[in-house]
């Protein structure tokens, strides 16, 4: 038995020191700046470096607009499914899988060629304009479109399990029951007892489009996670210890939702 | 769909009608998410498949459809892009299976609850840890300016984070947390009896492993080595921020074509190349979903 726990503790400890060290390495090369001495310049320029605000804001109004149309397409598709579209379930399971299928970057070539027959075929038509709407610099619905798609086989699966875990048709029948219309019952009964779920799938949609890089760097857009590759090239110090905050929030993220999702957990138990 | 009923009809017409109307209802939920798939999804995947397709005669600017898009990424640079994309991917996945098997292990048979939770909470964590920032740490730690590089003086003794097994050691920062996340369910589904009953018929831990443990974890094993497969094979964000095109792969000369760094008119090119990708990444599926199905009936 000994032997087993110094098995066991050998291979945590390896393990940690993997996972730790870049993290504090990390911290030391900004705080600790060869010739300057302890220094937290890096971290005090963050904020007064051009872009950032832009860069944190876009990426934010994405991934709220991202969160807001993936819910609404999937929760009354995932709710319809669980009632009474069952015959549907395997396309949309497939639909749904899809995007794992297709990496991102095979996805944004595909994007791109769309988006240039904008100018090559349909200059002449309204829908040039469409075309021309889409790519606003200011806030780009193409990312959001996209977004979106790549979102969906996560939500799917969140949603999914959370609907598993209530009994849908109850639930609405005694809501109907009570004099609810279709949309009462699914606001009013199911929504809340998929409180989990939900923060799941937008904590999940959160992350991935606060740290998407791909598609936006690609299309020509400057959301947080471009941004930070583009300071990465002139200011070492900075670009990192953005990294590093940008980790940190993007754990604390995560974290509350395990938090969260945990007590949910229990509290559908108890 | 709409037809009238009059009172006279007895109930179970009334409650198919209804039933119908239900179903009618349900499909119309659906539909929004079909349709806003067929735009947002189907367009570019038609568009992708039709530009690898599209041959442009150079001289004539006439276009036609044929394979030779196809054939030029299956040669020379892009093949050997395609063919490192693969190598690296494997490395990663056989690595991250190798080491994280033991870690999730360690995890699951320990004795301490706080110490599984934090570890499995981080494991979520980092295996969505990916891409620039991710890129940037890595730098910072073992770059040719790197905290640990400085401090062992690792430049001098022939280390280069921008090389292949630079990017395997950082690929793996994500790949051994997802590998652990994969596996837990399964080696929680390892029963202690069955342990219980080799030991009591004399085998050793060894013969343990070999002949109970293994074979009963192996869909789940060999799944979670196709799911790192194709994380890595579709990384492109850490490479890019990381070693920019030092080493050859299939994301960085999609990424090159489609912006127009190399040669103008390539992005027929690109197009071919991405379909490749997600033949690769469509086997990928293929081979992992019923290994899912199979350990999930396993451990049921």
């Amino acid at each position: 038995m000994a032997r087993l726990n110094l098995w066991r503790w050998g291979v945590l400890a390896l393990a940690g020191l993997y996972f730790l060290v870049p993290l504090a390495a990390s911290v030391v090369f900004t705080v600790d700046v060869p010739g300057q001495g302890v220094t937290f310049d890096a971290y005090r320029q963050i904020v007064s470096t051009p872009g950032f605000g832009p860069g944190l804001l876009l990426s934010l109004e994405l991934a709220a607009a991202t969160i807001a149309v993936v819910l609404l397409l999937m929760v009354p598709a995932t709710v319809a499914l669980r009632l009474d579209a069952s015959r549907l379930r395997p396309v949309v399971e497939v639909v749904c899988s899809l995007p794992l299928v297709v990496p991102p970057i095979a996805f944004v070539a595909g994007i791109a060629t769309v988006l240039k027959w904008g100018p090559d075929y349909l200059s002449r038509t309204p829908l040039f304009q469409t075309f021309v709407a889409i790519q606003n610099q200011d806030f780009p619905v193409v990312l959001v479109l996209a977004y979106v798609v790549m979102a969906l086989p996560f939500v799917y699966r969140s949603l999914d399990a959370g609907l598993r875990a209530i009994d849908v048709r109850t639930l609405v029948e005694a809501a109907r029951s009570c004099g609810a219309s279709p949309a009462q019952a699914l606001v009013r009964a199911v929504l809340p007892n998929l409180r989990g779920a939900l923060l799941n799938a937008s904590f999940l949609t959160l992350a991935l489009v606060l740290g998407e890089f791909t598609v936006a760097q690609l299309l020509g857009f400057t959301p947080f996670a471009v941004w930070i590759y583009s300071v990465g090239g002139s200011q070492a110090q900075l670009s990192v210890a953005v990294s590093v905050l940008s980790l940190l929030v993007t754990w604390a993220l995560l974290l509350s939702l395990a938090v969260l999702g945990g007590r949910s957990r229990t509290a559908a138990k108890g | 769909m709409t037809a009238v009923l009059t009172e006279a009809e007895v109930a179970p017409a009334a409650a198919a009608q209804q039933r119908r109307r239900r179903r009618v209802s349900g499909t119309l939920a659906v539909l929004p998410l079909l349709a806003f798939t067929a735009v947002a999804f189907g367009i570019p995947a038609v568009a992708m498949l039709n530009g690898a397709f599209t041959v442009k005669d150079p001289t004539t600017g006439a276009t036609s459809y044929g394979t030779a898009n196809l054939t030029v990424s299956l040669h020379g640079a892009y093949l050997t892009a395609l063919a490192g994309s693969v190598k690296l991917s494997a490395v990663c996945a056989a690595l991250g299976t190798v080491l994280g098997l033991p870690l999730a292990q360690a995890v699951v048979t320990s004795r301490f609850r706080a110490l599984r939770e934090a570890v499995l909470t981080a494991s979520g964590v980092l295996a969505n840890f990916g891409g620039v920032p991710l890129a940037f740490a890595f730098v910072a730690t073992l770059g040719n300016s790197g905290v640990v590089t400085r401090h062992l003086g690792l430049t001098d003794k022939g280390w280069s984070l921008y090389s292949f097994w630079g990017l395997v050691i950082v690929y793996l920062y994500f790949l051994i947390p997802l590998m652990v996340l994969t596996i837990t369910p399964a080696l929680e589904g390892l029963r202690t009896q069955w342990r219980e009953a080799a030991q009591n018929n004399g085998a050793t831990t060894l013969q343990y492993w070999r002949h109970v443990a293994l074979p009963v974890l192996g869909p789940s094993l060999l799944g979670g080595l196709v799911l790192l497969f194709g994380s890595a094979f579709s990384a492109y964000a850490t490479a890019a921020a990381m070693v920019g095109s030092a080493v050859p792969l299939v994301t960085l000369q999609i990424a090159d074509a489609l912006s127009g760094n190399v040669l103008v008119g390539q992005e027929n090119v690109a197009l071919a190349l991405s379909l490749d990708m997600v033949l690769v990444a469509g086997l990928v599926m293929a081979v992992y979903l019923p290994l899912q199905r199979r350990s999930a009936r396993w451990l049921a």
